[in-house]
């Protein structure tokens, strides 16, 4: 656990700078309450430092888990056939992606495809569908529209030959990539 | 947006002989119930050294893909005449012939001649004597001339032999994007030609109406963008540039508009460019998907996609009023209409029963008519002379091209040796 090692770091930076203080001789009082004061500022710079690194820490924890979470939720949502609508599943997948997507700053590229059935051209229309059905929930999400690119290439790109439901299935999609 | 529009006018150099193209073969899978009989006698060659090409077998050929006609094959034949004095009728009439063809082939220096005579074996007469001349490089277009005019004096409708046929043909690049070749043919799938190579994706080949352009969807640039593309120079123009959808491009029967969809303001709508100006009209303006634009041969109104009622049905646009009536009620999914020439007939993908074929539909008797029993049947595209619907299916797990007359009884296959090949276009009738 990455970020567990980073706040122990931070723990013990605190710690030493507390030591320091306490274990600091001293001849007189002006020199008792000059070591003091700069035992103090010393301290509340470490601990100024600390708490920074803490609170670093704890974002990029949280942004490993959101990561964590978008990579086993997946980047591929899944349609029903002659469907642009955005099933439980796809959503809850999205869901994940949109978590990263607002903690970060990457642009993206949605790119919509359908199964072979049905015409070419209305199956390029559809996979845009899908591929503005995607974008349009990532933007009432607070993502920017600015960051999302779409495409559609229809049922031209494949990603399972063959016919039958068990092929379509995987090629009804719509895949989120990093620009 | 000037700019985007602005001609992109490169020279394409992919255009090459055919040599690793896939080369369609023919296949005829179901004749039509009464054929005529006729005998197509090989033709006498009067020049030196080897025939450019086998007139007789090219007509025989196209009669027989026609459905038609039963070409008696040659080992029958009782005798080999060339010319009217060597035609003894009781010969044709032992094998049942209703019409015999004779001819001469010859040769001037670059230029072949076709001579040809028609016999209505029946009647015992001569109904037809015609030639054909050309350069030695078109032998095989020559002869599919012969055989337009055999077919128009004894069906009466014009023939549709001396065409070329558009089509994708694609190989499966396993780990790869595929690769997909734009490819030009004879009628007959001889003489392939590659016009365009790219491992894009390439969709919608269009015929310009007098046959010498072609209009294409290419990925070539990682988006889809409309093309426009002279066959003969090879030159090409980019004609848009959209963000969103740029498809399904569809000459004006005037060529000078091209119909085509965008998605630009939104979703999948209908415009016409003006192809002088590159000026936009926006014909449709709905949040369904409206696509696969096809004009009625009189360029009076389009007949288009659209799924505004919940599945995807053919809707015609009427431009001078501006109004959309729908077209088809039978069948959950009905999609990218092609019209024949007399403006009748609609063939387009149909589905029946969760299978997908081709149907016709008669918009004066209102009756739809599934032409097609194989399933995933996409991509109709009509002769020229109405007679035959090509199309797009799958058989053995790979596309091929297959094509049935109108009436639904003559079939055949056009297997590629390699790969995938859909997509077919077939021209208008061709300038000589």
């Amino acid at each position: 656990m990455k970020h567990f090692t980073i706040a122990s770091k931070a723990m013990a930076l605190l710690f030493s700078a507390a030591l320091l203080v306490a274990c600091a001789g001293s001849d007189t009082k002006e020199e008792d309450e000059a070591a003091a004061a700069a035992a103090a500022a010393a301290a509340s710079a470490s601990a100024a430092q600390a708490a920074q690194a803490a609170q670093g820490a704890a974002v990029s924890a949280e942004m490993v888990a959101l990561e964590e979470a978008a990579a086993s939720a997946g980047t591929v949502f899944y349609f029903e056939y002659d469907s642009a609508s955005l099933t439980p599943e796809a959503l809850d997948a999205l869901n994940a992606n949109i978590a990263l997507l607002l903690r970060n700053t990457a642009n993206v590229r949605l790119e919509g495809h359908t199964d072979e059935r049905g015409t070419r051209e209305y199956n390029l229309a559809l996979g845009e569908g899908r591929a503005n059905s995607v974008r349009d929930y990532m933007v009432a999400s607070g993502i920017s529209g600015s960051r999302i690119e779409t495409i559609s290439y229809g049922e031209e790109r494949p990603v399972a030959y063959g016919t039958g439901e068990v092929n379509w299935s995987e090629n009804r999609r719509v895949e989120l990539k990093p620009q | 947006m000037n700019r985007l529009l602005a001609p992109l006018l490169t020279l394409v150099l992919m255009i090459s002989a055919a040599g690793a193209e896939a080369q369609l073969t023919i296949e005829i899978s179901q004749g039509s119930d009464n054929p005529a009989a006729i005998a197509v006698v090989p033709f006498a060659w009067h020049g030196a050294g080897v025939v450019p090409a086998e007139i007789a077998a090219i007509i025989d050929g196209d009669l027989a893909r026609s459905g038609q006609f039963a070409p008696i094959a040659r080992a029958n034949m009782l005798g080999n005449p060339t010319t009217e004095a060597e035609v003894f009728y009781r010969d044709w009439r032992a094998l049942s012939a209703e019409y015999l063809l004779i001819g001469q082939v010859s040769t001037e220096p670059d230029t072949l001649q076709v001579d040809y005579e028609l016999f209505d074996v029946v009647r015992q007469t001569k109904v037809l004597t015609g030639s054909e001349s050309g350069p030695v490089s078109d032998a095989r277009m020559l002869a599919h001339r012969v055989s337009d005019a055999v077919y128009e004096k004894l069906t009466g409708v014009r023939g549709a032999f001396a065409t070329k046929l558009l089509y994708i043909s694609v190989d499966r690049v396993p780990g790869s994007s595929d690769h997909s070749r734009l490819t030009m043919s004879d009628s007959d799938g001889a003489r392939p030609v590659v016009l365009l190579d790219t491992r894009e994706p390439l969709l919608t080949p269009a015929w310009s109406p007098d046959g010498k352009d072609i209009a294409y969807v290419s990925f070539e640039t990682g988006r889809p963008a409309i093309y426009r593309q002279q066959i003969a120079s090879g030159r090409r123009e980019q004609l848009t540039n959209f963000s969103g959808l740029n498809s399904s491009p569809a000459w004006s029967p005037d060529g000078k508009t091209m119909a085509m969809v965008l998605s630009k303001d939104g979703n999948a709508d209908i415009y016409l460019m003006d192809l002088a100006t590159k000026k936009l009209t926006q014909l449709t303006r709905h949040y369904a998907i409206d696509t696969e634009p096809a004009w009625m041969p009189d360029g009076r109104s389009l007949l288009f996609t659209s799924d505004r009622g919940g599945k995807p049905q053919i809707y015609r646009f009427d431009l001078s009023s501006g109004k959309t009536d729908r077209v088809t009620y039978e069948g959950t999914y009905n999609a990218r209409a092609r019209v024949s020439e007399d403006g009748r007939s609609v063939v387009m993908v149909h589905q029946a029963n969760g299978r997908f074929h081709i149907a016709v539909l008669d918009l004066v008797t209102n009756r739809m008519q599934v032409l097609t029993s194989t399933d995933l049947d996409e991509s109709p595209s009509i002769a020229p002379n109405g007679s035959m619907v090509l199309y797009a299916t799958k058989f053995q797990d790979r596309s091929i091209l297959a094509a049935v007359a109108v009436d639904g009884e003559a079939k055949f296959m056009l297997p590629a040796s390699k790969g995938d090949v859909r997509e077919p276009a077939w021209s208008p009738y061709l300038p000589r």
